[in-house]
This record gives C-alpha cells, sequence and structure tokens, in this order.
C-alpha cells in the first residue's frame, strides 16, 4: 500500500489564479491554491496562530496569513516571516481532467 | 543588551541573531515570565481559554539555544549611556556596546480616593490577569473605567464568564480615540446586545469600600455598587530611565526611522518609542502587536550597522463576543466612506477616502479584506468608493488593474 491517498477535492474551475479556497479532508483544513495557472496544496491553519491560510493574500511565490501577516512559501510551505517560525506541510497534487486531487499521508 | 521581555525586546534578541550578531545578547525583564506578547491577556487567558505560557513569542528554551541569555524579574535601575554601563535593582553593573530600550509601557491609573482599594485592578501583566480572571464568575459585577480596547474586550470576557459588566465612559462614544462614531455605535450595540450596560457621558468620582471595593461614586453622586472595578484608560510609556540617562524625550523615547535615539548606541522600539512614519507623513507612537514586532525587528538591523528604514501603516485588531475588529491606517480626515459587507451581519469593512485616496479602513469579521486593504493603501493608488462597495468587485482586482 502506498504511503499516500489521493483525495479528489474541488474543480479547477473553482478556484481562480491568485486565489485559494478551503477544503476539508479526512477533517483536515487544507488550502488549495491556484498560483499562476498552477495547483498546489498546503495546511490551511497557520502554524502561529488559529487562522485560515486560504484566506490571505498571494504575492509571488507566498501566501500571506491573513491574520498577522506571516508569509509561507506556497511551493514549499516554508515559514518566510515573522511571527511565524514553522512551517506548513505541504501535499502533492494531481490534476484529473478538471479535477484536483490532493494526496495526504495514510496515517 | 535589551532592556525589556516584552514583544519588541524579544524580537530584537530574536532578529539580532537571525540577522547575524554572534556576540553577546542579554534580555532583562522586570516580569517572572520569558518574552512574551499582551494580546491573549484581554482575551483568552481573560477568559480562561488559554494558559498564561501561551503568551510565550516562543517555547520555553528556544531563545537559550539560541545562545541568548536572559535575566528576568530583574530591573534596571540607571543608564550610563556615555559609560556604556547600566545598573540592575540588586547593584549589579552591566557593560554594554548597544542598547535596546523596549520598556513598552503601564496601565494608566487614576489618582483618586479609593483607587488603593482592594478589587480595583488595571490590565497590563500576566499577573495582572491571572489575578483578575477568577473573580470574573456568574453573579459577580464588574466595573469597567474608560470605554477602550481593553476596557472592553474585558467587559465582553466578563459577560462571557457569566458576570454583569457596566462600563463608565467619559465621552459621548466608545473607542472614540480610534473609531469613527458609526463604528463606535457598532461596537456599542454589540456590547448591548450581549448584555452589557454602557453609561456615556459619565464622570467618575472614586472608588469606595471598607478595605475592598463594594461601590464607585460617579460625579453626579450616584453609586454603582460593584465587586471588582477595571480601569482602562490607556498606557504611560516607561521613558523614566531613558529621561534619567539624557535622551530625548516627547511622548515616549524620540527615534529616527531606523529606531535610534538621541544618542547613537541606544536604540528603542515598540509601545515606547515615538517613531517618524513617512506613509503617514508624522511622527507616532503607536501602543500595538505589529508596531512592536516589526519596529524591533527593523531596529535590530541599524543595531547591526545595516539599516533600512521603518514605514509600515500602522495596523491593530481586537476581538469581542463574536467580532473580529480590525483597524488599519490612522485616518485624520476624508470626505468618503465606502461600505462593504452589511453592517447589520457583522460582517464588512469599511474605507475612508480622502481625493479617492485611502486614508484608512476598519472590518468587523473580515480581515481578508483588510489585508488587502494595506496593499491598496501602499499601491499610492486612487479608487472608486462605489467599487470598493461592490462585493461583486474583487479587491485584488482593482488592485491589479
Amino acid at each position: 500500500m502506498s504511503d499516500v491517498t489521493f483525495h479528489q477535492v474541488a474543480t479547477t474551475d473553482q478556484i481562480d489564479e491568485d486565489e485559494a479556497m478551503q477544503v476539508i479532508v479526512n477533517g483536515k483544513e487544507v488550502a488549495v491554491i491556484n498560483l499562476g495557472g498552477t495547483i498546489y496544496a498546503m495546511d490551511d491553519i497557520c502554524s502561529h496562530a488559529y487562522a485560515s491560510m486560504s484566506d490571505g493574500y498571494i504575492e509571488g511565490d507566498c501566501i500571506e496569513c491573513p491574520l498577522h501577516g506571516a508569509q509561507f512559501n506556497i511551493k514549499t510551505g516554508k515559514a518566510e516571516t515573522p511571527p511565524a517560525s514553522e512551517d506548513l506541510a505541504t501535499y502533492e497534487v494531481k490534476i484529473d481532467g478538471s479535477n484536483i486531487l490532493v494526496g495526504l499521508p495514510n496515517a | 543588551m535589551v532592556i525589556g521581555a516584552g514583544q519588541a525586546g524579544g524580537w530584537t534578541a530574536k532578529s539580532l541573531r537571525a540577522d547575524g550578531f554572534d556576540g553577546r545578547i542579554l534580555i532583562i525583564g522586570d516580569e517572572p515570565i520569558g518574552p512574551h506578547e499582551r494580546p491573549p491577556l484581554s482575551k483568552g487567558v481573560l477568559l480562561g481559554d488559554a494558559e498564561s505560557d501561551s503568551c510565550l513569542l516562543w517555547p520555553p528554551g528556544t531563545l537559550e539555544a539560541e545562545g541568548v541569555e536572559l535575566r528576568l524579574n530583574s530591573r534596571v535601575v540607571s543608564i550610563d549611556a556615555d559609560g556604556h554601563t547600566l545598573t540592575l535593582d540588586d547593584g549589579t553593573a552591566v557593560d554594554w556596546s548597544k542598547l535596546m530600550i523596549a520598556t513598552g509601557g503601564r496601565a494608566r491609573t487614576l489618582g483618586v480616593p479609593g483607587a488603593d482599594l482592594e478589587g480595583v485592578h488595571t490590565l497590563r501583566s500576566v499577573a495582572d490577569a491571572e489575578t483578575i480572571r477568577p473573580r470574573l464568575k456568574p453573579g459577580a459585577t464588574i466595573v469597567v473605567i474608560g470605554a477602550g480596547w481593553i476596557g472592553l474586550e474585558v467587559a465582553a470576557a466578563a459577560r462571557k464568564r457569566g458576570a454583569n459588566a457596566i462600563v463608565v465612559e467619559l465621552m459621548d462614544r466608545v473607542c472614540a480615540r480610534a473609531l469613527t462614531p458609526e463604528m463606535s455605535a457598532w461596537v456599542h450595540d454589540l456590547h448591548v446586545r450581549n448584555g452589557v450596560e454602557i453609561r456615556l457621558n459619565c464622570g467618575f468620582e472614586r472608588f469606595a469600600g471598607d478595605r475592598a471595593l463594594d461601590r464607585i461614586v460617579l460625579s453626579d453622586g450616584s453609586e454603582i455598587a460593584c465587586d471588582i472595578a477595571v480601569v482602562g484608560i490607556g498606557l504611560v510609556p516607561n521613558v523614566e530611565l531613558a529621561e534619567a540617562a539624557g535622551l530625548e524625550i516627547d511622548n515616549g523615547i524620540v527615534v529616527d526611522e531606523h529606531g535610534r535615539t538621541s544618542h547613537p548606541d541606544i536604540f528603542a522600539a515598540g509601545d515606547v518609542a515615538n517613531h517618524p512614519n513617512v506613509l503617514l507623513g508624522r511622527r507616532i507612537r503607536l501602543e500595538s502587536w505589529e508596531n512592536a514586532q516589526n519596529q524591533a525587528i527593523n531596529t535590530a538591523k541599524a543595531m547591526l550597522d545595516a539599516p533600512e528604514p521603518y514605514a509600515e501603516i500602522p495596523w491593530f485588531w481586537s476581538d469581542q463576543f463574536d467580532a473580529n475588529i480590525q483597524l488599519m491606517g490612522l485616518p485624520e480626515s476624508w470626505d468618503e466612506t465606502a461600505v462593504r459587507g452589511d453592517r447589520s451581519t457583522g460582517e464588512f469593512v469599511e474605507f475612508y477616502l480622502r481625493d479617492g485616496l485611502i486614508q484608512g479602513a476598519a472590518a468587523v469579521n473580515n480581515p481578508r479584506d483588510l489585508r488587502f486593504t494595506r496593499r491598496l493603501m501602499m499601491s499610492g493608488k486612487k479608487f472608486d468608493a462605489a467599487d470598493l462597495a461592490d462585493p461583486d468587485v474583487k479587491l485584488q482586482q482593482l488592485l491589479k488593474s
């Protein structure tokens, strides 16, 4: 059995370029982000305080937390600016037709 | 060397290390807790939803692992600026080459009869929050003096914990210094809906009781029976050390855009620092979480002789009942207000414009739009109030158009 299971979470027409949406996969909040036409997925809850990253502003390769302004790299999950110091997990994304699938590690 | 173990003090030390400084860093704090932030003290900690150590900026041991020394429960009694030394309350002398003064402020108190009675409180420190929290209990009556952010957050916490809350305010509306009349009215209604009694235009005379507080007396002679009183009438910047050291003081410690005081090797940041803001075109002293963090990060660069000017649009937030209230900018005058969303549903943002330029904004339960507002303001572009108020027009598109 593989370590990752892919879940269909949304369709590509639901997320405009440089926008993000929150999806719930197995009870977990995941941000699905359209960065310049490529879809990425990362943990949706900021590592600093409880806020939904998918409500944040996208600039360059980063998404900015709406609450306190911490920026995370969308491709790597790296915490780029304070107040966050802990990175966010990122997930593998597959596109099947117009379906977006996100790979979550098996528990 | 850093004086103060709050948000600004902590971030100074963290940033000095992050920027490559490998010399000795010592933080001196007069509280028992290491570098921490204060917003939760009037919110989660007061409600009992969060423990006091949730205020710590980083998990215990983080700074120590980076070679930062912490000296807590310790107070600086004097600074010798030209001698590059300071003295602690136990008589120890410590030498420094660069000094950050991040002494913040203390809660303003009322010099009235009864102010020293048991049951009269202010809220600034972890210890204050821990003292007040158990007294916000069902059936108790809490009087709050001052309808500013702290006072209103205490009133909200009291109601959520089942206590009665009465707010006494001298002005004719709540948060008059920070909010427009319409926003004041919205916040006022929020509190009334949740059972807070607000008395405006109400002069306060004194606290009364035998040994412990049992009532307050207003200027018209009327009395309000209560169990505790919390005074929330603003902050006094802790400038005494700096003043005695000969630094320039004017509503706080005067610093330049790099955080440097009138002495070349002494810096200040956070609530205590009166600094120029080029975006606003005037000097300001901010009592805010974000400024304490970002000004400290910025000033650390100047301490390492790699200065970058500090210029950010002020941002504040408050949590009261189910409302997250955020403010961007310090608007002084505007000729147009655009409301995006619906005030009655409690999810909206108001933009204040002058000649099409956004001077500031206030948002309720809409942090996303408020973050965009910062970008809109930084862009220097003019906007049409009708576009801003139209929920079908994305702010992102306005910014990119």
